[in-house]
């Protein structure tokens, strides 16, 4: 095993707050060309008005780029077969294209109907921690079962698969290891979704996967299907987890407004809007490609460069709202880029927000005497993940 | 305030629905808005102004009725 590279600059944070010289940068130059970790140079983006700027226009800011790692083996057909169904790696009119098949199952109305059934496992799991602790790790008992059995159950994922999947996928996404590692590991995933999308299309069921080859199987190739399978069961546990980790350790650092939440029903929704961008869990979005040549901040990019954007500077940027480094709930933050922007603006942020909607409050109620079990600085952050969160958090009651 | 919804460049993120739901809705076969008040008042008004500009495909825009024709919706 050698040695983990350096955390990239852009992942670089002091717990909740991105590293000093990231909030430098905004101030002074706003964009600065980097090396990304990825084995090449790209041009990072961190004020609130340019991030906005450059998710909203994909006409410039491409998704579809041609960028490829200088140790890429893969031929253009591997290329092609290994990003179909990814939603992230297209633009329109090919990217609309997927996500109109997609939009009717992540309405406002429809999370509405998911509700009663994520109550049930919430409390299910809520139970299983009154009954096991104190002490509990709140990661593993609660922050990353509850949105993976969800999106489980949603996609068609058998959940007794879980271990596999969440190791599997945590890795992949574990920008320290190995590329070679990471590649074999993404080959297994793709695998594991190939087996899932064969078995909807012998007998389509009720989920996610079957809707799909029920209603679009004759669009959409066997590959498409697999990967918009692989790419909503990663963002579907990956994400949500995180939040829910990292917003509880928000709320126990912040007293009263963990009281709040907890015994306010109308407090919740704007609270969570505010914890979404205090703490920006994603980074970056995908990275752009520019298709021709742009200014960003006074910065002149040419075409065919990276660019890419720090999200959690963009959302502490004082442009946004006022005295942005403090976490307020009670503001709510409409605005916030922590879902992106853009035709690419997360398809199942209305999902996330359920969850977290219904899994925070009822956590507090259940323990109101909810304490961490260990002191604060011996925390661990995964610094290196492309999602930003918590290994654990030993927590009491 | 007039407010004009274009599905073609929808993509369903329900943030207007969720920001403004006396105002927008959405479909259940495409999941794309539905704009229930084209001429929201009050509190729903300014409700609606916030969704135009939250919208992350800028798929809406709004009018304060009664302006020369000249002007721009949302600009």
């Amino acid at each position: 095993m050698t040695q983990a590279p350096p955390v990239p600059l852009h992942m670089r944070r002091d717990r909740f707050d991105p590293v000093e010289e990231m909030t430098r940068i905004r101030e002074d130059e706003g964009v600065r060309e980097l090396e990304t970790g990825y084995g090449a140079r790209a041009y990072m983006v961190t004020r609130y008005a340019d991030v906005r700027e450059v998710l909203s226009d994909g006409s410039r800011f491409s998704n579809a780029g041609a960028f490829r790692p200088p140790d890429d083996t893969r031929t253009d057909a591997e290329r092609d077969r290994d990003r179909a169904g990814n939603l992230l790696a297209y633009d329109p009119p090919e990217h609309s294209r997927l996500r109109r098949m997609l939009t009717p199952e992540f309405t406002v109305r429809r999370m509405r109907r998911l509700e009663p059934r994520i109550v049930e496992i919430v409390e299910d799991h809520l139970d299983a921690l009154a009954r096991s602790g104190p002490p509990a790790d709140l990661v593993s008992g609660f922050a990353l079962p509850i949105p993976s059995l969800v999106i489980c159950e949603l996609l068609g994922v058998p959940y007794a698969d879980r271990d596999e999947f969440q190791d599997r996928t945590g890795q992949l996404l574990d920008l320290s290891l190995e590329l070679d590692l990471r590649r074999r590991l993404a080959r297994e995933n793709r695998e594991y979704m190939s087996a899932l999308v064969t078995q909807a299309q012998v007998d389509p069921g009720e989920d996610m996967l079957g809707m799909l080859v029920r209603e679009h199987g004759h669009d959409l190739t066997t590959d498409e299907l697999i990967g918009i399978g692989e790419l909503l069961l990663i963002a579907g546990h990956e994400t949500t987890s995180n939040m829910l980790g990292l917003g509880t350790l928000a709320l126990l650092r912040h007293p009263d407004q963990l009281a709040l939440v907890r015994e306010d029903p109308a407090a919740t929704a704007p609270a969570i809007e505010e914890l979404l961008r205090w703490i920006s869990i994603v980074h970056t979005g995908v990275v752009r490609t520019t298709t021709t040549e742009v200014e960003i901040a006074g910065t002149r990019i040419g075409a065919g460069e990276l660019v890419f954007c720090a999200l959690p500077t963009a959302n502490r940027d004082p442009a946004l709202l006022a005295d942005p480094e403090r976490l307020d709930v009670r503001r709510g933050a409409p605005g916030h880029l922590a879902f992106g922007h853009g035709v690419h603006h997360c398809l199942g942020a209305p999902l996330a927000r359920m969850e977290m909607r219904i899994a925070f409050p009822a956590l507090l109620r259940r323990f109101p005497q909810l304490a961490l079990a260990v002191p604060y600085e011996e925390l661990s952050f995964r610094a290196y993940h492309f999602v930003y969160g918590l290994r654990a958090l030993p927590v009491t009651w | 305030m007039t407010i004009v919804a274009d599905r073609s460049a929808c993509i369903g993120s329900g943030m207007c629905a969720l920001t403004a739901p006396a105002v927008f809705d959405q479909d259940d076969a495409e999941g794309l808005v539905v704009l229930l008040v084209a001429e929201p008042e009050g509190a729903d008004a300014r409700a609606a102004a916030e969704a135009v500009q939250l919208c992350p495909a800028q798929a809406l825009s709004s009018a304060e009725r009664q302006r020369s024709s000249a002007e721009q919706p949302g600009e």
